[in-house]
């Protein structure tokens, strides 16, 4: 069981990267770190290169929309869960999504897995992957409109549910 | 059985409406639109222990130009339906569909954006079977109120 004080990746990548560190939190043994969104492939790059820590594999990739959370300042939210084959290891990067643009770094250029992961991101939740390779709907009719995982996406839809006008034979 | 001895060469006659859907009653060849658990259920009816072969229906043909009967187990949701739809169409009459379980029916407790609150909404169905997932005697008892309905129909043209 880790704790935050005793975290040797949380350590080292404090040691690193200073400024770009929010937050670092522990769960049941689990750290979750928070990041600012600039520096997030450098962050990943380093966490998965360093000789030490390795964390070589992104196990999944995860949207999260804050809307009306309190003690919550940003809205979306994306979360890289790593895990370290050699050291048998969890850590989880969060980073918000600032600004208007809805824009974050696509991670594909270290993990291949993350290509389907972040085209579902972008079809439930709207975040664009800058670098994807082809960032494009993977769940949803490819005329869809809206992103639906949004909190503020009525859960019976717009309508979308009820529209039968599919093409005669 | 030792009831044709008793007839010998002899000619039975029947009326056609009688004779066709006692046929067609008996002999349908169910196509499996299985997308959720209620498939699962479905298979276990097929399987030995239900075995839907008791009732005629045993024959089960992926390719909706071979079957007469859809069976539509599960969800159905907005990308699949257009799927759905064109399944129907590729079928030759007479057919019929049987909507399985709640999800098919109603949409059942997927009141959300992407399920569609029942597929008779675009696709005619002829027996609804309840149930989360139905038990497979439930599925076996819409066979039978299925071959009900398919005594009752009438060979002669009628407006649809």
């Amino acid at each position: 069981m880790d704790s935050v004080e005793g975290n040797q990746a949380l350590a080292k990548l404090k040691a690193t990267y200073p400024d770009s560190i929010l937050e670092a939190k522990e769960f049941r043994g689990d750290i979750t770190v928070t990041i600012k969104k600039e520096n997030l492939l450098s962050i990943l790059q380093f966490l998965r290169d360093d000789e030490e820590l390795k964390f070589n594999h992104l196990a999944s990739i995860s949207g999260i929309d804050y809307l009306k959370m309190e003690d919550v300042e940003g809205r979306l939210a994306v979360v890289y869960h790593l895990y370290s084959l050699k050291n048998n290891r969890r850590l989880a990067i969060k980073t918000f999504i600032t600004g208007d643009s809805l824009e974050i770094d696509s991670v594909y250029s270290l993990w291949k897995t993350a290509n389907w992961q972040e085209r579902e991101i972008y079809d439930l939740f709207g975040i664009t992957f800058k670098g994807h390779p082809a960032l494009k709907r993977i769940f949803l009719p490819e005329d869809f409109e809206g992103h639906p995982l949004r909190k503020d996406y009525p859960l019976e839809g717009r309508g979308e549910r009820s529209r039968f006008d599919y093409e005669e034979e | 059985m030792g009831l044709e001895s008793r007839f010998g060469d002899n000619i039975l006659t029947t009326v056609a409406d009688k004779f066709i859907n006692w046929g067609r009653k008996n002999s349908l060849w169910p196509l499996t639109f299985g997308t959720a658990c209620c498939g699962i259920e479905l298979m276990s009816t097929i399987a030995l222990r239900y075995d839907i072969a008791r009732f005629g229906a045993e024959v089960l043909r992926f390719s909706p130009r071979q079957a007469d009967l859809l069976v539509v187990a599960g969800r159905i949701v907005i990308k699949m339906g257009p799927v759905l739809k064109k399944i129907y169409d590729q079928m030759l009459e007479p057919k019929w569909v049987l909507a399985l379980g709640a999800c098919a029916t109603s949409g059942g407790l997927f009141n959300t954006y992407g399920v569609i609150q029942g597929i008779d909404q675009f696709v005619p169905v002829d027996v609804y079977v309840p149930g989360c997932p139905p038990r497979p005697e439930d599925i076996l008892n819409g066979l039978l109120k299925l071959q009900k309905k398919i005594e009752r129909d009438t060979v002669l043209y009628r407006e649809r």
